[in-house]
């Protein structure tokens, strides 16, 4: 089982080493860098690459890492008993699988997507060393422990919100997906449109990176930025020379799918009326 | 094998552990890279670095730790390895012109061939770009450890790098991820998250379960409970120096205010010149007819707020030790006396300051606010700020 890369999704060398090192050690993957870089994504892509079903758990500010294990509905059952029901008797009726429980039980190895891990509260990486290390864990309602029958590809996200444990880093391997240089770039824009003209992606691309590098930006735009804008360039049917900006009109075309602050936004325009100005 | 390189990580502050070592090793053995300088990099960067802040400091130990074999010749290693004939053919392919290896086929023979591949390795030593002989000894392509060609050919991979001249961790990417040098508001704001304070306080919106369950065991019909949810309760007092030296440091404080403000909800800030004195103003352009009489801001404040000065410190040792010092108006007085009351005021207190900490013993008054805070100065770095926000507890 190796990944390399799919149709649709251009991974970098250190990338594909980096997963198949914990495809094949069986340690959790945990993937860092700009929003809009392609980390969920990479989960996505590693199941269909290595043709297996994909379990997402999307973490929230809310979420408790025993969620992911099971959780008691002890409400549901104190309402049925008031009401006399028979399932009442059982305690199994009333344990709902987390994510975990299902990546653990499936037939087959499954790709496990932890999303967001930074989400959570501080101990919440803490509280899941014990069960991604050993990939087993015990459910005290029903006393019994249930361990993963195939331990699962596990690619979990951050998008550094909070540090993580020492101990939790210890036991995954980490990549920080750095934003891709030009040569990457075209790549990955030649993935998601095919035969779009090169003088429309050379212009858009050296457009892209020119406002990127504008110092001050609030929100730098980034790959699933420039993939929308393109998108949108492609739909309005736009050649090289309409992006071509007069020196009076700085803000590039369709510029809302790459600035997505105000702030940004006014930033353009005041050097726009600084270039207009001078020249 | 690769002790030294485990220890020279170590030293270069890399905070890799016996754990994360030994799961390299086991990549290794499993056979995950071979004869590929950089997917070897590349797994012991995957394996052991943990935090985009530490790769720096990686890639610069891990051209340390290898840099020193670069002197071992080509024909040491042709010598020192019986090359597989496959990537012997491979390296032909690349090395050879075609005329060349129309020539050698006419000639014929695979002996004949061998020795013209090492006479063009030997003319190319002078070029070669080094990589090291771990590679060699973990039983792998010496040809691709080594890199002879200056193309950065490397044999045992089946795309050609051509284009790659230097050495992936010599390009020092994630240099700005170094988090003594840079900052940014995301950063920061990371940086401040550990202040947060968790408490229930407000409405009663949430159900609590546990009091639900004990409620309706008392009561023996369903009590149904509920409790305010969690907010960030910490409380956040900011003042920042304006003006004067403070105008080359406008943008880091700019950050940490615009993060500041993002992250807090209980926020408040003050603007001083240089000290703290008696008045302090919310507004620059009306630092003069709109000043707040810095004693209802201690009134104002209690103790539960956390203090953070901002400010690069830097003036005249009087401004801050006698009456009458301060250099834009008369201060009865001193600036100390005042940062004592506001320290007495708000125990939880730190003063960031945005001047490089190599810089602070230059200037005498950096020490003296820095004794008046007792030692509770961070630079206005990422980990500075982190330091503080401990100290701030």
């Amino acid at each position: 089982m190796k990944f390399s890369g799919t149709r649709s999704y251009v991974a970098t060398a250190d990338l594909t080493v980096a997963v198949n090192a914990s495809v094949a050690l069986e340690r959790p993957l945990l993937v860092k860098g700009e929003p809009g870089t392609g980390k969920t994504e990479l989960a996505r892509q590693v199941a269909l690459s290595l043709g297996l079903p994909l379990v997402e758990w999307h973490v929230k500010s809310t979420t408790k890492a025993q969620q992911g294990l099971y959780e008691y509905d002890a409400v549901s059952r104190l309402r049925d008993s008031q009401l006399g029901d028979a399932r009442v008797h059982d305690v199994k009726n009333y344990i709902r699988k987390g994510k975990l429980w299902q990546a653990f039980e499936a037939d087959t190895k499954v790709v496990l997507l932890i999303d967001e891990i930074d989400k959570a509260d501080i101990e919440f990486p803490n509280d899941l060393l014990q069960e991604l290390d050993r990939m087993e864990f015990h459910v005290y309602e029903t006393a019994e422990t249930i361990r993963a029958r195939h331990r699962p590809v596990i690619v979990i996200t951050s998008n550094n919100e909070k540090e993580l444990p020492d101990a939790f880093l210890r036991r995954c391997f980490f990549h920080y997906i750095r934003f891709p240089d030009e040569e990457t770039m075209k790549q990955i824009v030649d993935v998601h449109f095919p035969g779009i003209k090169p003088a429309l992606l050379a212009e858009a691309l050296a457009q892209f990176y020119e406002i990127r590098e504008t110092p001050g930006l609030k929100k730098k735009p980034s790959t699933s930025e420039v993939l929308d804008w393109l998108k949108l360039l492609l739909a309005e049917d736009l050649g090289p020379e309409d992006l071509k900006r007069d020196p009076r009109q700085l803000l590039p075309r369709l510029h809302g799918a790459l600035l997505k602050n105000e702030q940004d936004v006014a930033l353009f325009e005041r050097l726009a009326f600084m270039a207009r100005r001078n020249g | 094998m690769f002790l030294p390189f485990f220890a020279a990580l170590r030293e270069a502050g890399v905070p890799v552990s016996l754990r994360e070592f030994l799961a390299f090793l086991e990549g290794m053995r499993a056979g995950l890279v071979t004869g590929d300088v950089e997917g070897f990099y590349y797994l012991a960067r995957t394996a052991m670095v943990k935090d985009e802040r530490h790769l720096d400091r990686f890639d610069r130990a891990f051209a340390a730790a290898f840099r020193g074999l670069e002197t071992i010749t080509a024909d040491e290693v042709l010598a020192a390895i019986d090359l597989p004939r496959e990537w012997l053919e491979k390296l032909i392919e690349r090395t050879l012109t075609d005329a060349e290896r129309a020539q050698v086929e006419a000639l014929g023979g695979f002996d004949k061939l061998m020795e013209t591949l090492r006479k063009r390795l030997e003319e190319q030593k002078g070029r070669h770009q080094g990589g090291s002989k771990w590679i060699g000894t973990a039983g792998t392509s010496p040809f691709g450890a080594y890199g002879y060609n200056p193309e950065g050919v490397r044999i045992g991979q089946n795309e050609s790098r051509n284009r790659r001249a230097v050495k992936v961790w010599d390009r020092r990417e994630f240099r700005n991820l170094d988090d003594t040098v840079e900052l940014g508001t995301r950063n920061i704001k990371v940086a401040l998250k550990r202040l947060r304070r968790w408490a229930r306080e407000g409405a009663e919106e949430e159900l609590d379960l546990p009091g639900t369950i004990r409620a309706t065991a008392e009561h023996g019909y369903l009590d149904v409970k509920t409790r305010p949810e969690r907010h960030n309760a910490v409380k956040v007092i900011l003042f920042f120096d304006v003006g004067g030296s403070m105008d080359p440091h406008v943008r880091v404080v700019e950050e940490l205010f615009s993060a500041a403000r993002a992250e807090f909800k209980h926020l408040e800030y003050y603007y001083f010149h240089n000290c703290l004195y008696e008045g302090l103003w919310r507004d620059n352009r009306r630092r003069w007819d709109r000043q707040i009489p810095t004693s209802e801001v201690l009134r104002t404040y209690g103790a539960d707020y956390k203090a953070i000065f901002v400010g690069d410190a830097s003036m005249s040792p009087y401004e801050v030790s006698h009456p009458g010092g301060a250099n834009e108006h008369w201060n009865p007085e001193a600036g100390q006396v005042w940062l004592g009351r506001a320290r007495e005021q708000w125990p939880a207190n730190v003063w960031l300051n945005p001047l490089p900490e190599r810089f602070w013993p230059h200037t005498p008054s950096v020490g003296m606010i820095r004794e008046i805070f007792a030692g509770r100065m961070f630079p206005l770095t990422l980990d500075g700020i982190g330091r503080a926000v401990r100290a701030l507890g």
